[in-house]
């Protein structure tokens, strides 16, 4: 009882006050502390949610402030479904997610697998190797762009020095080919330090007697690493594919300041488009009904993703 | 010879991993150096082929960043003067400096949006995240769930009702409007991250303290916030970073009064097309913050970033 500053606070509550707390049962502050969380959420996203709900019902235009809403059931939807541009960015989504989560896991746990050999001076290249994934996406998608310019890209020129091929034979940003890869190759160097992190969480949780039981059976290296880290690790690894599938269904910042979602709409991933169709477009009510498509599908895909997950985990 | 022997590496292997992630990392750390470099060129080194990783270093990046000039004519440059080292930089085009440019506020309204919405984050999550891991509350589980499953949801998505809610009620382009918003999507990661935190603290310590006299407030902010505080600050850095770096909402929600950095360096101009140097002057302002406070969380970043599902 010797804080000073918390005798002084006690004393300066007005003791009408400290009797009104003091009184109060552990069910009341329960609520207390959870209420104010619980209503600013109901506020900020499940009303908007509803509204959402409501609005893909509509031809509701936010620019036009005078004109009436009217209700057309499932017209948006409908539209949406049988649009086959939006299977087009559907298809851009699907590459993009593939081949972000088919290399950060390569080289993710390739890099924890070697990091966890615990050289010297592991600790301080991890945390240097994790840095661009804690960076604002936005401030990265534009300096990307800068090193991928024809002509004066450092990156263009990288490639030219190791090809030969000429500086300007080729444009990352401006082919239709090369565009949907040079934002796989951004968010790869972006992001594959988060999944290599979780691995070496996982390589870290494997108990060393395993191996020394392994070693003494004569079980190969190579067996050992298919039959004790490889199924070891799988559930880690399964946690950070889900991490980075939501993520980059959700994709907008990085790729709205690299490509744009060009050339064309080689690059417009589906929240990009939703953009355009919701803030460029004004297509309110029909944006609405698009975005409450792209939820369903992700919370549909990431809930049966978690239970194939908890039935590895469970093994 | 010891059991432990049996599973650590050899040298050479060691030496073969340690090899491999170093050059790893220094490729990685390309892109990043590039920008930091580019930041102290001219403008025609920046843009000269081959790219120059020599060259002779000036701030003209970074006055061009913090400010705006106009051209004069040559009577006005004799008969004023430069008045100090920046003005002298912009002399060369012809120019003077004639006030500050917007970066310094949008930079502002960064550091105000962030640590408003992180002390707000901070104090409903902790005192949610106590109650959850406390107390019993029904239905405690699908709450929880319901907390994280408001991340799932793209921005964009929300940004439609919200742009028109804000519109109602006068939020858009205020910095209440972002602050609001930045807490009601980082609680979600503050109270999953807290509960953690506060779950490792043994329950006997408020135990002792409640048979001792304390009331529940007491033995929670006597007791309890002082044993969770590194998880606190740690919890704190993490919605710091991510209401730093937010994008999508800063863009479609703000304009003039309360727009951050993010959306307002890309569009940094200089004469004849964008401005690299001060482009990337700008953008090592805004990163380096964010890799000081990297090497600092470096022993809770994994909890942070998977919401406490990896402890280490």
């Amino acid at each position: 009882m010797t804080d000073p500053i918390a005798t002084r606070a006690a004393k300066a509550t007005p003791p009408r006050v400290a009797r009104q707390i003091k009184g109060l049962s552990d069910r009341a502050i329960a609520w207390i502390f959870v209420a104010p969380t619980i209503f600013l959420l109901l506020a900020i996203n499940i009303f908007p949610l509803i509204w959402t709900i409501q609005l893909s019902f509509t031809n509701y235009k936010a620019n036009r402030l005078n004109r009436e809403p009217e209700f057309i059931g499932l017209r948006n939807y409908e539209r949406i479904l049988t649009d086959s541009d939006i299977w087009l960015n559907m298809q851009a989504t699907a590459h993009f997610l593939f081949w972000t989560i088919a290399l950060q896991v390569l080289i993710g746990f390739a890099l924890a697998w070697l990091i966890h050999r615990n050289f010297k001076g592991s600790n301080f290249w991890t945390t240097v190797i994790v840095l661009p994934m804690m960076l604002s996406p936005a401030v990265v998608g534009n300096f990307w762009k800068f090193l991928y310019q024809p002509q004066i890209g450092l990156f263009n020129y990288i490639v030219t020095f190791f090809t030969r091929a000429e500086p300007s034979s080729f444009e990352m940003l401006g082919s239709v080919q090369l565009a949907p890869w040079s934002i796989v190759i951004v968010d790869t160097w972006m992001w594959t330090p988060f999944v290599m992190l979780i691995c070496l969480a996982g390589l870290r949780s494997i108990p060393d007697y395993i191996y020394e039981a392994a070693e003494i059976d004569r079980a190969s290296k190579l067996r050992q690493f298919f039959t004790i880290t490889v199924p070891m690790v799988l559930p880690f690894l399964m946690l950070a594919v889900l991490f980075r599938g939501i993520e980059n269904f959700k994709m907008f910042d990085l790729v709205v300041q690299l490509t744009g979602g060009g050339p064309g709409s080689t690059t417009e991933l589906t929240s990009i488009n939703l953009k355009r169709e919701a803030f460029e477009k004004w297509r309110t009510g029909y944006a609405s009904a698009y975005a409450i498509i792209l939820f369903v599908t992700v919370f549909g895909l990431a809930s049966i993703y978690v239970k194939a997950l908890n039935k590895v985990k469970e093994r | 010879m010891s059991a432990h022997s049996i599973t650590e590496p050899s040298g050479r292997s060691k030496w073969v991993a340690g090899t491999l992630v170093i050059t790893y990392a220094l490729i990685t750390m390309i892109p990043l150096a590039w920008i930091m470099l580019t930041g102290f060129k001219s403008p025609a080194d920046a843009i000269s082929y081959p790219p120059k990783v020599v060259f002779e270093p000036t701030l003209e990046g970074y006055v061009n960043l913090f400010t705006t000039r106009t051209r004069q004519t040559d009577d006005f440059l004799a008969a004023n003067p430069p008045e100090n080292w920046a003005d002298e930089i912009v002399r060369q085009y012809d120019m003077v400096i004639v006030g500050p440019s917007k970066f310094g506020e949008r930079f502002f309204n960064s550091v105000i949006i962030g640590f408003g919405s992180t002390f707000l984050s901070i104090f409903l999550g902790t005192l949610a995240a106590y109650a959850f891991s406390r107390f019993k509350i029904p239905l405690a589980d699908d709450l929880l769930f319901f907390i994280l499953s408001t991340r799932m949801m793209p921005p964009i998505a929300v940004a439609i009702p919200i742009f028109l809610m804000y519109r109602n009620l006068g939020l858009s382009d205020t910095h209440l409007g972002m602050i609001l918003l930045y807490t009601a999507v980082n609680i979600s990661l503050a109270v999953w991250l807290l509960k953690g935190f506060i779950d490792e603290i043994p329950r006997e310590y408020e135990e002792a303290a409640l048979i001792d006299g304390y009331t529940r407030f007491q033995a929670f902010y006597k007791v309890v916030l002082p044993q969770a505080a590194t998880g606190i600050a740690s919890t704190a850095i993490f919605c710091l970073i991510f209401a730093w770096n937010e994008y999508a909402f800063a863009v479609l929600l703000t304009s003039a009064t309360a727009q951050t950095a993010p959306p307002f360096i890309p569009t940094i101009i200089g004469v004849g097309g964008l401005d690299w140097p001060a482009v990337a002057a700008g953008a090592t302002i805004f990163l380096l913050p964010v890799m000081i406070f990297t090497i600092l969380l470096r022993k809770h970043l994994l909890r942070g970033i998977t919401f406490g599902a990896v402890r280490k």
